[in-house]
């Protein structure tokens, strides 16, 4: 256990953030979840008594007849601005005199830094780059998700859970937001700062950099495991496999939702199911690759004379 | 006509007729010294009152200063704890009438928002001021800003706090609007009426990352130097638009015209790349954010404020229009 590589990391300044969202993210999806449970406990009281959802105020927080149901903004809200403003001044004051910004060497185009890694918030498209080309996992991949984002709130048809924390209500909609976010974005991002050294090699933490480790690993494209052997047929194959994969797939997107979100999918148009399809798909694949790569040392699926998936 | 005589002018006493033709032909015709001398002397009587009144008057006024013109001018009401002035203290100023007068009781609640939203403008504020500051000692040109960083460091007083400062709140405010968007989510914030205003907060982060990718940059350093690479190198892989992408060379491109020249003014990181990178980060994206910025809390305000906490609803409740 090299407990000083692990503090190296650790402890480098532009790292810091990374560690510090880590607490910060479970403390919020903590808190997130208990007001979840109270609300989804409040909404089963509900749903068992007709009468008393007719006379409740339904929310979990006090309320008595007489009470306002408004309070002014000033001091009530801004005072609660003005605190915040000042707890993150006095933060930013410390961080500041405490940790000092990171400078290296004056930049030098002939002396490749190595590992040589963006920054944190962006380690997660690079980690994306063992498994993908720069063409997905740099371009495609960013677009779909900024793409993906904007169009949720145009899928989601479920009218339940607005304004309010509540899983019972929406488990669909946010074990994939939480798939996405935690699962996709955040940890590879940690796997990008905490475990790849140098040459992008997969070091634990408390493992020492070893700047000549080799890795001798022979990947195979996945015709190569059905002895496909000509370029032809590498890319009907692959088209097949792809394609297979989505079709497959978004038939299964469909019994689960015939099935277990009846009343969402009766809700959605064609275009939104199918949007919702394919956004689903291409965000499960990421994992598949992953595993195809890790557990088969697979590289690629598709390869075509122009580009390879 | 006045005749120049010099009475005009001189006489306290006769300037009440106006008349300085009359006067001119008077017979009793009185000294132009004496008659300063009873004028200064009616003035010097008079200011014995006056001045001691006007005083009392003045200092009167001072024990109330909101009464005072200065006061009301600036201030368009008064300030007693009433609750119609609780309201109009937040209407009638211009940068607090982003808040309604008043709210829904939970709204305040921390739990519930967690003050991402107000804490991630709040570092854009902070970012804007120490970047203001930062640009007063910074060239960005490959022979000067490097030093320019040291400088900062070792000489400009202050001026390590001021770098430091300004890089932990750019990632201060990647992980406020991280967060942000976390909790808009989770809480189902995005939901009819709310859909556009998602859509601004999405580019208002990816604004965010980039605001903070090209200042990684501007030091010059080995870090910002590769990171920069490692990032573009990526652009070079844009299908049809990049010379090592899908499609990109039977497009026409090269390393000399495709999107990763446009970004960087060049085929390799160098002073070109440092220039357009300081322009984005200082002028082009910080206004384009802003922009998005206005656009993002006045539709808050225009969809009917921060979504919750909101009455929970039952299953049954889904299809019908709310309330």
């Amino acid at each position: 256990m090299d407990w000083h590589q692990l503090w190296v990391i650790i402890s480098a300044p532009d790292n810091v953030p990374i560690v510090g969202l880590i607490p910060l993210l479970c403390f919020y999806i903590y808190l997130a979840w208990k007001q979840a449970k109270g609300n989804d406990d409040l909404i089963a009281e509900l749903e068992a008594d007709p009468a008393m959802a007719k006379t409740h105020h339904r929310k979990t927080w006090p309320f008595k007849p007489g009470w306002q149901k408004e309070v002014h903004v000033w001091p009530f809200l801004l005072r609660i601005e003005f605190l915040a403003a000042i707890i993150i001044t006095i933060i930013l004051m410390v961080w500041s005199i405490t940790l000092n910004a990171p400078l290296e060497e004056p930049a030098n185009p002939n002396l490749t830094m190595n590992p040589s890694k963006a920054p944190w918030y962006f380690l997660g498209l690079q980690e994306m780059l063992v498994y993908f080309d720069p063409w997905i996992a740099g371009v495609v991949m960013p677009t779909l998700i900024i793409v993906g984002l904007m169009i949720i709130p145009y899928v989601d048809t479920n009218p339940l859970g607005s304004g309010y924390y509540t899983w019972k209500q929406r488990k669909f909609a946010i074990s994939t937001f939480l798939f996405g976010f935690i699962v996709l974005w955040i940890s590879m991002i940690i796997i990008g700062t905490f475990i790849r050294g140098p040459g992008w090699q997969w070091f634990w933490p408390g493992q020492t950099w070893d700047h000549n480790r080799q890795i001798y690993e022979v990947n195979r494209d996945l015709p190569d495991l059905f002895g496909i052997a000509s370029n032809a047929g590498k890319m009907i194959f692959g088209a097949l496999v792809v394609g297979g994969y989505f079709v497959l797939g978004g038939l299964g997107v469909y019994s689960l939702f015939r099935r277990y979100m009846a009343k969402d999918f009766k809700r959605m148009s064609l275009v939104q199911f199918s949007m919702t399809q394919v956004f689903l798909l291409i965000m499960l694949a990421l994992p598949l690759k992953m595993i195809l790569r890790l557990a088969w040392h697979i590289k690629y699926v598709w390869i075509t004379p122009w580009f390879n998936v | 006509m006045p005749e120049e005589n010099g009475n005009g002018g001189a006489n306290g006493n006769g300037g009440a007729n106006g008349n300085g033709s009359a006067n001119g032909n008077g017979k009793e015709r009185v000294g132009l010294l004496q008659r300063v001398k009873a004028g200064v002397q009616a003035d010097v009587q008079a200011l014995k009152t006056d001045i001691p009144t006007k005083a009392k008057e003045q200092m009167d006024g001072l024990k109330d200063p909101t009464k005072t013109q200065v006061y009301t001018s600036i201030f368009r009401h008064k300030h007693d704890d009433t609750p119609r002035n609780r309201a109009l203290g937040i209407l009638s100023n211009v940068f607090l009438h982003l808040h309604p007068a008043k709210i829904n009781r939970d709204a305040v609640r921390y739990s519930y928002t967690w003050g991402m939203g107000g804490i991630t403008f709040y570092l854009f504020i902070v970012l804007t001021f120490t970047g203001a500051l930062l640009m007063f000692y910074y060239h960005p040109t490959k022979v000067q800003a490097f030093r320019d960083v040291l400088y900062l460091e070792h000489d400009v007083p202050f001026g390590k706090l001021l770098r430091n400062m300004h890089r932990w709140a750019a990632h201060l405010m990647v992980i406020g609007v991280w967060l942000h968007m976390f909790r808009v989510f989770l809480t189902g914030s995005y939901k009819k009426p709310r859909e556009f205003n998602w859509n601004v907060g999405v580019i208002l982060l990816v604004l965010t990352l980039l605001l903070s990718f090209t200042g990684y940059l501007l030091p010059d350093d080995q870090l910002g130097f590769w990171a920069v690479t490692v990032g573009t190198n990526m652009a070079r892989a844009t299908p049809g638009l990049g010379n090592e992408g899908p499609f990109g060379p039977q497009m026409g491109m090269t390393p000399y015209n495709d999107v990763r020249f446009g970004l960087l003014g060049g085929s390799i990181v160098d002073a070109n790349a440092l220039l357009r990178s300081y322009i984005w980060h200082c002028i082009g994206i910080p206004i384009v954010a802003s922009i998005f910025m206005i656009v993002h809390f006045w539709r808050v305000r225009k969809d009917g404020g921060i979504s919750g906490p909101a009455p929970v609803m039952l299953e049954a409740e889904g299809d019908k229009p709310r309330r």
